[in-house]
């Protein structure tokens, strides 16, 4: 078990080394997040104490899903993802190394917006270890969720239009911006059947200490739940995926 | 079990249908340890499914394969502790240097970290990279990227190293210091498991010889047990001065002579029985006031023999 997520570890860092400085990663999983969030500072209204934890959770779903769709889908056009294939490891220890990467590029993306969010509001999270819980929460089924999204794409140059079209009607039909009890009651299963409303919850609790339509104890179980699925299925993928 | 006595890799029934086509046909045979195992075929024959197969990037349809005894689906983590694969593409990390390449390998293979160093140093120096050892995979040439995807299959220490096409687009040079460090590490105890379409090379450096041909083993051996056992004929390369007679000439007037083959300066002739062929080849030239510039008896290349493997099989 130790070895398996020793071995993640190693896939991840040698991710790391080769996808960090990919416009991918840093265009999307980096400075979108942070550029949306001085965006909405900019904005009249400014950035108020409903979008902070939005962004924040923002961040995290977007750095923690762009490392492994550039990663996953490069490695299997040029072929060298079948080297992980050869080792002798499981396919969730592959899973999980692919989301390790991503999860910490996740959380290095969410540093800017979090001081962006303390600068601009002035008020510390209320929930300050309830907040890094609810952080590697929504990083890790981010991350997980990413790995397994990118099995759809073939290919590199369709990496990032394939994400976006599913990661931005994510973002509005999650409370990120808008809250779901003020959206029309026809989205509201819609809002509920996708992880980054539950993701959001989390954040939005432990930073403000209020919540949209979860209790804290529901949103933290399922996005735990989340991720351990999806980093399921994403193992059970990457074994389907063999011909 | 890991001293991979007897069978380094065992092949039973083997087969894999892709969407309703039969591309292996229920293969079945044993690799022995120590050997270099020429793996050989014509494109689309069903070398690399099988290899994919047993190395388990590919799903079995049904029958099994054994690496040292441990099945590759059921005891996979295993089996592929005991081997190393070098893929017809050399597929290495593009922004990792050569000795961060090998050490994450050693390290995915569970090498503890001082023996992984030293591991990765040894190889290197192996293979003579040591001193590029900080240049990164994608500034090598073609010819250092194959040695390098070599070398990160062999960073654990493997029993069994599957090669698919190794030398494949490589400069003579590249090829026969390829071939040399082949030996080499077969000599030290690596079993050889050699994927090629190349019939020159599968002879040149096999201890034996599988051919696979739509999907089936037509003929396994020693190269020469295959000789003896297709028979393939000698042939007789002979020049004249001042010119060589024609084909024609050649037919109607040399005992036991069946085909003629002008080849550059010179003719092949493939006779019912070199020998006479050959006696009477000189008689005609000094009947002619030719000259013979050069004579001689060679046995059938690689690739006539490999042609009659296949042309027998079909």
């Amino acid at each position: 078990m130790i070895e398996e997520f020793a071995r993640s570890f190693y896939i991840a860092l040698k991710d790391l080394r080769e996808y960090y400085m990919k416009p991918g990663s840093i265009s999307w999983g980096i400075l979108f997040p942070f550029v949306f969030a001085l965006a909405f500072m900019a904005k009249r209204g400014g950035l108020t104490e409903w979008l902070a934890p939005g962004m924040i959770a923002l961040a995290l779903f977007f750095g923690s899903t762009s490392m492994s769709a550039m990663s996953i889908v490069f490695e299997r056009r040029m072929g060298s993802f079948e080297r992980l294939l050869l080792f002798p490891v499981t396919y969730v220890c592959i899973a999980l190394g692919k989301s390790l990467s991503s999860f910490l590029l996740g959380v290095i993306s969410v540093v800017p917006v979090f001081l962006l969010s303390l600068a601009v509001l002035r008020v510390p999270p209320a929930h300050p270890l309830l907040l890094v819980v609810a952080a590697v929460l929504a990083a890790f089924a981010s991350s997980t969720f990413g790995v397994l999204l990118s099995f759809l794409v073939k290919e590199p140059e369709q990496v990032m239009v394939v994400f976006n079209l599913v990661r931005f009607p994510m973002m509005f039909l999650s409370d990120i911006i808008i809250p779901v009890s003020s959206m029309p009651h026809y989205l509201i299963p819609v809002v509920l059947v996708q992880p980054l409303t539950y993701l959001t919850e989390t954040v939005r609790y432990a930073y403000t200490g209020t919540y949209d339509i979860l209790p804290p104890t529901l949103s933290f179980t399922i996005s735990l739940i989340l991720g351990i699925a999806f980093l399921l299925l994403a193992s059970d993928t990457i074994r389907r995926s063999k011909p | 079990m890991t001293e991979c006595g007897g069978c380094a890799v065992s092949v039973e029934g083997l087969t894999k249908i892709y969407d309703g086509t039969l591309a292996v046909d229920h293969i079945s045979f044993c690799v022995r340890r120590g050997e270099i195992f020429g793996f050989l075929g014509p494109n689309g024959a069903g070398k690399t499914t099988t290899v994919r197969m047993l190395v388990g990037l590919t799903r079995i349809t049904s029958g099994s394969a054994r690496i040292c005894g441990y099945d590759v689906v059921r005891d996979y983590k295993r089996a592929r502790a005991l081997f190393g694969v070098v893929p017809d593409v050399s597929n290495l990390y593009f922004e990792l240097t050569c000795y961060q390449n090998l050490l994450f390998s050693a390290k995915m293979y569970g090498v503890p970290g001082s023996i992984a160093r030293r591991r990765v140093e040894d190889v290197l120096k192996f293979f003579g990279l040591w001193e590029i050892r900080n240049r990164k995979f994608k500034a090598l040439s073609k010819g250092l990227k194959r040695r390098l995807a070599i070398a990160a299959a062999l960073v654990h220490d493997p029993k069994v190293l599957f090669l698919d096409e190794p030398t494949s687009g490589l400069d003579v040079m590249s090829r026969r210091m390829l071939w040399s460090k082949l030996r080499e590490l077969n000599k030290s105890g690596v079993t050889i498991f050699l994927t090629t379409h190349n019939v020159y090379e599968a002879f040149h450096i096999s201890s034996r010889i599988a051919v696979i041909n739509k999907g089936r083993i037509t003929a396994i051996g020693s190269p020469g047990e295959l000789s003896r056992k297709f028979s393939v004929q000698e042939v007789i390369e002979a020049g004249f001065h001042p010119r060589n007679p024609s084909e024609e000439e050649i037919l109607g007037n040399v005992k036991g002579v069946l085909e003629v083959r002008v080849r550059g300066d010179h003719l092949e002739i493939i006779a019912s029985d070199p020998t006479v062929a050959l006696e009477d080849l000189a008689r005609y030239a000094r009947l002619r006031g030719l000259s013979i510039s050069m004579l001689r008896l060679r046995g059938a290349d690689a690739e006539e023999l490999f042609l009659k493997i296949i042309g027998e099989a079909e």
